[in-house]
């Protein structure tokens, strides 16, 4: 009995080898995906006279402070606002334009094949040739490129087939039994999708804004040829590699996992406590 | 289909409350979708449909030092596809994203069965999912760059296999060649495959692989008669996504290989720098087509479509 889902085995059962075997290659992977970051958390640390690499010179925690000090790195907490409130907003509108695309694509409708492979079609476009055509496309209108209107929307091309594809995924896995339950019982439309729709779906609802967040934030062959005269963060790095190498990129790194642990953290704490007063309710109601 | 099976197209429907009481109007079906979809489709369009058509014409157009200028020419094709430089880029790029392509799935796959088939409770599973997904939050140029001081020559790596008496010298393959490349991608990427995979197995009906067991069937029969065509949509997504990042990659080969080869977008990127549009434009349009035709190819073989949208 080597596989089967968690429902069908009794706990007891001893583990096949391939247990072992698969489990060895998570393990092994795991540690190659954080082997070199735990390069860079170390190296963040890096002594003042120390260097990109190996050996440490001392400890310390200069590299952390020198991001934020003024001069050379000055642009980085600014780069960084930056990049946040365009996350926040490319966000925003992936989720409120995605979840609806994904509740409109359970029927099927004339040109639903059209908006599928246009949407592959986005995702599969290598990045820097989306900014490329939108760079020429406010060109020939005469508009300046800038963050929140090119490269919002140069970010949207990626991050919305993204939501929508996750949203297939969400939706096939809801019950329409829920819907027909309420309609049955004289909900209006709206009060369907308040009420039953929306707060079911809203785990995947809350994947896909994180999703389209991350996708965002990260972002950098979209961005370079839309994004006007002020930089995201990624950018702001990635001037920084070409012009000098010191650890502050690792403690830059250093701190983006940890805020993202946090963030991980809270959400999963939050969806957790979501779902035991779902069961909760559950019980009071049956 | 409850809320849209009502004949008539026009209704009232009276609430409890008198003050919601509005004559409503009921879309036919196939509206109430494209309202729902409309503003996606709207952004892909203009955003992505309109400037590719952009490039399409611009490739045609002819440039000079002092700006790009209307004109039907297809020097810029005939230019792109003569010179060496191009069919050799692109080799090295099928050839790069072949090898990664077959590294990921095999992780892929068996990191997804893994985690849906070997991990039983639903809380581990999520737990070991997220710290295969934490990298991701974290700048994938400071990822890449991360394997620098790993492989150097004074790098940790080579320090742990001196220390370890495997080796005597530093090894000198290991960064600024395609090996640190490939580990780069594979890196970067392998979570694409992952999380594709993992979500078409997911799907598959545990008494399934039951029966399959229990009529005999074997570990491999099992794998390969049950599980791998029940989550062929996910190894045919994950594929896709694999593939295309590795050929639209424009950071990591210019980063790790040493300058020894080059990208086809990191190319086409420095045409863009020397303001030379219409041939960037042209070489933009070859791959993407090159890119659309592999896709299409792999879509043609699995219907993704069909098992996506139900």
């Amino acid at each position: 009995m080597m596989i089967g889902g968690p429902s069908v085995r009794p706990i007891s059962s001893s583990r096949p080898w391939t247990f072992y075997a698969l489990g060895g290659l998570f393990a092994a992977y795991l540690l190659f995906l954080y082997g070199p970051m735990l390069v860079i958390y170390i190296l963040s640390f890096q002594g003042e006279n120390g260097g990109v690499t190996f050996p440490m010179v001392g400890t310390s925690t200069v590299w952390f402070q020198e991001i934020i000090k003024p001069g050379q790195m000055a642009n980085i907490p600014i780069s960084f606002g930056r990049s946040i409130s365009l996350a926040a907003v490319v966000s925003c509108i992936t989720v409120v334009f995605a979840v609806s695309a994904g509740l409109g694509f359970r029927r099927n409708f004339p040109g639903s094949g059209f908006v599928f492979y246009m949407a592959v079609a986005s995702l599969v476009m290598p990045g820097l040739l989306v900014g490329f055509g939108i760079g020429l496309g406010f060109r020939f209108l005469g508009l300046p490129t800038s963050l929140f209107t090119s490269a919002l929307g140069a970010q949207l091309t990626w991050t919305l087939p993204f939501g929508l594809f996750a949203m297939f995924a969400v939706v096939n896995r809801f019950n329409r039994s829920w819907e027909e339950a309420a309609a049955d019982l004289g909900a209006s439309s709206w009060q369907r999708l308040r009420y039953v729709t929306l707060p079911i779906l809203l785990p995947g609802i809350l994947g896909v804004a994180m999703g389209a967040f991350t996708l965002s934030y990260d972002e950098y062959a979209r961005t370079t040829l839309t994004v006007g005269p002020l930089n995201t963060l990624p950018l702001e790095i990635y001037a920084l590699i070409s012009s000098a190498t010191s650890p502050t990129l690792f403690a830059i790194g250093t701190l983006t996992t940890v805020a993202s642990f946090t963030i991980i953290t809270i959400t999963l704490i939050a969806v957790f406590r979501m779902q035991r007063r779902r069961t909760l309710a559950g019980l009071k109601v049956g | 289909m409850s809320g849209e099976r009502s004949l008539p197209v026009t209704s009232f429907v009276f609430s409890r409350w008198p003050r919601l009481t509005w004559p409503r109007v009921r879309l036919p079906p196939s509206m109430v979708s494209w309202f729902q979809v409309g503003p996606l489709a709207l952004v892909l369009v203009a955003l992505v449909a309109v400037p590719a058509f952009l490039f399409l014409v611009v490739s045609f157009f002819d440039y000079d030092r002092t700006g790009i200028f209307t004109a039907f020419l297809l020097d810029n094709y005939h230019d792109l596809l003569t010179t060496p430089a191009t069919w050799r880029v692109y080799v090295s790029s099928l050839r790069l994203s072949l090898i990664v392509w077959a590294i990921t799935l095999f992780l892929g796959f068996n990191i997804a069965w893994f985690l849906i088939f070997h991990v039983r409770s639903a809380m581990v599973r999520t737990v070991l999912f997220l710290l295969c997904a934490v990298p991701f939050w974290t700048s994938g140029i400071i990822r890449t760059i991360a394997w620098i001081p790993f492989l150097g020559r004074n790098g940790a790596f080579n320090e742990m296999l001196m220390a370890l008496g495997i080796t005597h010298e530093p090894l000198e393959f290991l960064l600024f060649s395609d090996f640190a490349v490939i580990i780069t991608y594979v890196h970067l990427f392998t979570l694409l495959m992952v999380g594709p995979i993992a979500n078409s197995m997911a799907k598959i009906d545990p008494s399934l692989i039951e029966a399959a067991v229990d009529a005999g069937a074997s570990r491999w029969r099992v794998m390969t008669d049950v599980v791998i065509p029940l989550s062929k949509t996910g190894i045919a997504l994950g594929s896709i996504l694999v593939f295309t990042q590795v050929m639209g990659d424009y950071f990591v080969v210019r980063q790790m290989s040493g300058g020894q080869s080059a990208s086809i977008v990191s190319m086409l990127s420095t045409q863009i720098q020397a303001m030379e549009y219409p041939p960037a434009a042209a070489n933009a349009m070859v791959l993407v087509v090159f890119v659309a035709v592999m896709v299409a190819g792999m879509m043609r073989i699995v219907d993704v479509r069909k098992e996506l949208v139900k």
